[in-house]
């Protein structure tokens, strides 16, 4: 079959692999029908990510149809349509049953090495390292589904690839952002990063009934997209943004705050970033926390930072000074997209939210390697990708 | 979906260069300081150690203004001038001698940097003066069905927040929802 591997940094190929087989009774094979790209895979795409092998099969966000289904009783049974949670869950741990399907105590093929990285295991991801355990990714023709009767969401024909596509990852993303911030109808949320992951925690914030919100981005495109659901923008390129969060808030800071950029921030007019490059340039640091930071120092007192960007490893001079004195609340992790697949996918069907606003580009899969860079470099208005094997 | 669209590559572009420019000002400077002596042979400005490091220092300022100001364009022209000073420099420290190689060459170097330099500061200013691009316009790409005034608030209706990711109602800083809303 055909997919995505990572051959290195900036290195993605369309490749000639090995068909996927089962190798556990609870296993299926889907037959890929839409995948995307994820603003995490750019993480892997630019080299910032640990544990990336030479021909690992990219891809966390995919859907498509049931081929084949292992010997175990399942949910699932050929020609089901299926999406795929990103994140991979036996639903019998005892955070699984929780619902903290994230941190799965089982899913994780390469625990050792996750342990001496993170102290604790966390749940296998698809396409995304060895240290969440190796999986193959799901941007190719054909994928395996460990766990099949816990994570994949069934969906009628009557919804198109792109309505549902991103109950696997990005559309739940948004939501627990949001939900995290325990959102109240006086609340005002400022979100960093008006990428998938940020409009999709715009529009849960508007839904869970936030009386502001506001995306700060620099791409113009992508600040349109925000205000087309009612958010206030700040380009951070040209706009101090410290100043126009006290602007909006009668100097008070908005009470909650959501990190939708992760470990790559692009700030540069400030001398943190600056920092920041020059220590990842010397390998001293792995991530740019310029958007923790100034979370930090913007939040009002006692409110809430809520972070689904994604970060790897190690990041400097933190305010934590003012995070602890200002009381302030964190609640972080991979979504725990279980917990929301069902109720989101109700509100699609009631047509209370419609996800495929936000694709900006379909192609083949075997331009893939192509659109990495456009989507890497935010041209040609690029904000969400879809593949088609 | 309709998708008008603005040319936002050439700002993009400029602003790019800009950020390369300051990065060299600011690795060139760090060169200056550190190691005074070895840039003075190059430049053949042997025994002007002090000079080289007065240089650096304002390189290493230039880089930084480039890169952390909201408008870039004055301090790429804070580096045309200092490029203009260096020049100057050469040339009265080489005097007679200009015709030699290593005075020529280091000239033609500071010449073709103040060149780029100049670019990039106009291209920049004229960026500048006509204030943000617009690029593709997305504005109908709403993701809901009513205008977002309306849809505020609408999972509330049956969406409770889990206790997990709630706040304790001991520890809410405000008066719980309710009472608010």
């Amino acid at each position: 079959m055909k997919a995505l591997c990572w051959h290195g940094k900036k290195d993605v190929r369309y490749d000639s692999v090995p068909d996927p087989r089962i190798e556990d009774p609870r296993d299926v094979i889907v037959k890929v029908t839409s995948c995307a790209i994820c603003g995490s895979d750019l993480h892997l795409y630019d080299g910032f990510m640990m544990g990336m092998e030479s021909g690992d099969i990219l891809g966390h966000e995919f859907m498509g149809e049931v081929v084949e289904v292992g010997s175990a009783d399942h949910k699932l049974k050929v020609g089901d349509r299926v999406v795929v949670p990103f994140t991979i869950c036996c639903g019998e741990c005892e955070q699984c049953r929780r619902g903290n399907f994230s941190v799965c105590e089982r899913s994780n093929r390469n625990q050792a090495l996750a342990e001496k990285m993170l102290g604790h295991a966390t749940a296998g991801l698809f396409g995304y390292t060895h240290l969440t355990g190796g999986y193959a990714g799901g941007q190719a023709e054909y994928v395996r589904v460990p766990f099949a009767d816990v994570g994949p969401v069934k969906v009628d024909n009557g919804l198109a690839d792109d309505q549902v596509l991103f109950l696997g990852d990005i559309l739940p993303t948004g939501w627990q952002a949001a939900v995290q911030c325990d959102i109240q109808p006086t609340d005002t949320v400022a979100i960093w990063g008006a990428g998938p992951v940020g409009q999709f925690a715009i529009r849960s914030a508007v839904l869970l009934g936030a009386r502001q919100v506001i995306a700060i981005d620099r791409v113009p495109e992508r600040l349109s997209m925000a205000r087309a659901a009612g958010a206030i923008t700040i380009d951070f390129e040209y706009e101090s943004v410290l100043d126009r969060l006290k602007d909006f808030t009668a100097g008070k800071g908005p009470e909650k705050c959501i990190d939708a950029v992760g470990m790559e921030a692009h700030a540069t007019q400030s001398l943190d970033a600056l920092y920041d490059r020059a220590k990842q340039a010397v390998m001293l640091e792995t991530d740019r926390p310029h958007v923790l930071r100034e979370m930090i120092y913007a939040c009002r007192p006692a409110g809430i930072l809520s972070v689904p960007g994604v970060y790897g490893g190690f990041i400097d001079k933190m305010p934590f000074g003012a995070m602890m004195n200002k009381g302030l609340t964190l609640r972080t992790g991979q979504t725990h997209v279980n917990r929301w697949t069902e109720d989101l996918l109700n509100r699609i069907i009631e047509g209370q939210i419609d996800p495929s606003f936000v694709v900006t580009h379909t192609v083949s899969l075997a331009d893939g390697p192509e659109m990495y860079k456009t989507f890497r470099d935010k041209k040609d208005g690029c904000v969400k990708v879809i593949l088609t094997p | 979906m309709d998708t008008p669209r603005t040319s936002v590559s050439r700002p993009r572009l400029a602003r790019s260069a800009a950020r390369r420019l300051g990065w060299l000002s600011i690795g060139l400077g760090v060169a200056e300081l550190l190691m005074p002596r070895a840039i003075a042979g190059i430049a053949g400005m042997r025994g002007r150690e002090g000079m080289v490091r007065a240089c650096g220092v304002r390189e290493i300022v230039t880089g930084i203004g480039i890169l952390t100001a909201r408008r870039p364009a004055r301090w790429m022209w804070v580096r045309v001038a200092g490029d203009a000073m260096d020049a100057a420099a050469l040339s009265l420290n080489h005097g007679p001698r200009l015709d030699s190689r290593t005075a020529i060459a280091a000239i033609a170097t500071v010449a073709g940097v103040a060149a780029l330099d100049a670019g990039c500061a106009t291209a920049l200013g004229r960026i500048e003066r006509r204030g943000r691009p617009l690029g593709r316009d997305y504005s109908d790409r709403r993701g809901m069905p009513l205008p977002p005034s309306t849809m505020r608030g609408a999972a509330r209706k049956d969406f409770g927040t889990p206790a997990d990711m709630a706040t304790p109602a001991l520890l809410a800083p405000w008066p719980p929802s309710a009472s608010r809303s």
